[in-house]
């Protein structure tokens, strides 16, 4: 027994101290997990900070290139920190940022700058795809008696609903902005309204699907897929040419939620925070779109501008309307001290920006102050005539808003109105009228106006423009880069 | 010993996603778009469009969804997906910060 109880003790001894050893190693990896975590998860912090620095850094154009580095490099942080968190598959994941970054590389560095609206269009698209495919993945591993599992259940609907919209709906945004003709006239299937409301109350039910029956979720998510990428279409199939900065803004939003609601998926904060924070600036941008337009989210996404109110063009038009020419406008130009000019989608259509950039320093060598007036829904996306004019080194003081600029034009001797036309319709300023209440650019009170364009055909809003008939009007019946290259000329020769 | 213990625990508790609760992750949502609100709305017309790029590169932070996504011992098809997650992603991430920048660099004061 003794002998007995001695081995026992030792061999007790020998269970305990190799127990303990076991103790302590699991100790020691419990340890160097939970540092790890804690190290991936205040990674992702810094880089939730990094980006809000770098969107603080936008709200000046001093600040804004190192704002944007800042958050480049939050981004970095985030990736890198990732990688530590699992055993990811190297093959899928390098060969995939290689040729992610391969393509967005080049996209970035060709892109001209009239074709911005497309680009941010199309990558809006890719993050709305990026997010249905996240959630995809995780759907398909999802575990049904896990806590987590309502949400992220529910989470993966949302964004596979909200990514497949986005990445649809920005396809077909971009189609509408290459001016594809299949794409471009603003179509509706029959009972629009009433086929958008359903296909919305389906894929709602769809994502209860998702939940109630996990164990079918490889069909039901790609049953919400597929109807997500019809409501795209559906979405923005009605929308033309004068929406198209609400629709880019709202899409832009949107890529911004998807990513946000795959942050809930995961349970993943970085995801969430940037995801939201691009989610309200799209938001914004798109109810500042509107309130541009004097319309109603529901207005721009429900039905267009009414055009049967306008009066008829020939009523406006007809004997009223006097045309110029170069050398009168090179006159005109001359005895002015402060000129005015009104670019709109007509001046990136017609690539005028350089021939701008002429005349501007033309007339400010002959002592001329001149300024810019920019509507926010001027071109097809928000800021995109200053883009424009920053390409030609315009200064950006140079750029004024409506309403820093509109108290002013009774002291304006010209304004040059480019390729604009909804924007300084004074018919807006009428109770009756189609677009009455939209905040204009008020160049019919300057001295004279000068309106180029290649013909009197209205603007998106389809209404005739009392300004081109006004007594201080002169129409130069031109394409806009020639119409300007030939009042440079005009300007020199004297 | 235990405050080399309890300082990865504290932060653990802190920050561990997985034991984070949906509240708290609501709580984050709508604090970050609150604060988003409040700082884009100062961002100046003059600067939409670079808002608009440099939010596509930010909504790229999808890539890290993507990457865990790709774990190494998903099947064919979770791998797939996940190759073309990260495709897209890092297309916006590089896309949307070079052109950022290509257009942030235009804009110029006068002199």
């Amino acid at each position: 027994m003794w002998i007995l109880g001695q081995v026992d003790s030792k061999s007790v001894d020998a269970m305990v101290a190799s127990a303990n050893d076991a103790a302590n190693q699991m100790a020691a990896s419990q340890d160097s997990a939970a540092w790890a975590s804690a190290t991936i998860n205040l990674s992702y912090l810094v880089a939730s900070v990094l980006f809000l620095m770098g969107i603080k850094g936008l709200t000046h154009p001093r600040t804004a290139v190192k704002g944007n580095i800042l958050s480049a490099i939050g981004m970095a942080i985030a990736m890198a920190a990732t990688f530590g968190l699992e055993d990811v598959n190297w093959a899928v994941v390098i060969g995939g940022l290689v040729v992610g970054a391969v393509i967005g590389t080049v996209a970035a560095v060709r892109v001209k700058m009239t074709g911005m609206p497309e680009m941010v269009g199309l990558f809006n698209g890719f993050g709305g795809a990026a997010s249905v495919f996240v959630a995809w993945v995780e759907l398909l591993k999802i575990n049904p008696h896990a806590g987590d599992f309502l949400q992220s259940s529910i989470a993966s609907g949302a964004a596979g609903l909200i990514g497949g919209v986005t990445l649809m709906g920005s396809l077909m945004a971009c189609g509408k902005l290459m001016e594809l003709k299949i794409f471009w006239s603003p179509w509706r299937v029959p009972g629009q309204n009433g086929v958008m409301v359903t296909a919305i109350l389906v894929s709602l039910g769809i994502c209860g699907w998702i939940v109630a029956a996990p164990e079918q979720a490889a069909l039901s998510y790609t049953l919400l897929v597929v109807l997500s990428l019809v409501l795209g279409i559906l979405v923005v199939g009605p929308i033309g040419g004068a929406d198209m900065p609400v629709v880019i803004a709202f899409l832009n939003s949107l890529s911004g939620l998807a990513a946000a609601a795959t942050g809930f998926v995961i349970s993943n904060t970085v995801l969430i925070i940037a995801g939201s924070l691009v989610g309200a600036s799209g938001l914004i941008l798109t109810h500042i779109m509107c309130v541009a337009m004097n319309r109603t989210w529901g207005n721009v996404f429900f039905s267009g501008i009414d055009a049967s109110k306008a009066t008829s063009s020939d009523d406006i038009y007809t004997g009223k309307v006097k045309s110029t020419t170069a050398d009168e406008i090179a006159m005109m130009l001359d005895t002015a001290s402060r000129v005015v000019i009104v670019p709109g989608y007509g001046m990136a259509v017609a690539q005028a920006q350089h021939a701008v950039r002429d005349l501007y320093l033309l007339l400010e060598e002959h002592g001329v102050n001149v300024e810019f007036a920019i509507h926010p829904v001027a071109g097809r996306m928000p800021g995109h005539m200053n883009v424009l004019l920053a390409e030609v080194d315009i200064p950006y003081d140079k750029l004024l808003e409506p309403d820093q600029i509109n108290p002013q034009f009774e002291q304006i001797d010209v304004a040059i109105v480019l390729g604009a036309n909804d924007v300084v319709n004074p018919d807006a300023r009428r109770a009756d009228s189609p677009i009455a209440g939209m905040p204009i650019i008020d160049v019919d009170k300057a001295r004279v106006v000068i309106v180029v364009k290649r013909s009197l055909s209205p603007g998106y809003a389809k209404i005739p423009n009392p300004l081109f008939a006004a007594d201080n009007t002169m129409m130069f019946f031109a394409d806009g880069k020639k119409a300007v290259m030939d009042i440079v000329a005009a300007i020199k020769e004297q | 010993m235990i405050t080399a213990h309890a300082l990865p625990v504290l932060l653990v508790a802190a920050a561990e996603t997985e034991s984070m609760g949906i509240i708290a992750l609501l709580t984050i949502f709508v604090l970050a778009m609150y604060l988003g609100k409040e700082i884009i709305t100062k961002v100046p017309p003059t600067l939409h469009t670079p808002l608009m790029s440099g939010s596509n590169a930010i909504s790229g932070i999808t890539i890290v969804g993507a990457i865990l996504a790709a774990h190494a011992d998903a099947p064919a098809w979770s791998s797939t997906l996940a190759f073309l997650a990260i495709v897209t992603a890092n297309i916006n991430v590089f896309g949307g910060y070079l052109v950022t920048h290509r257009m942030l660099s235009m804009f110029k004061k006068k002199g």
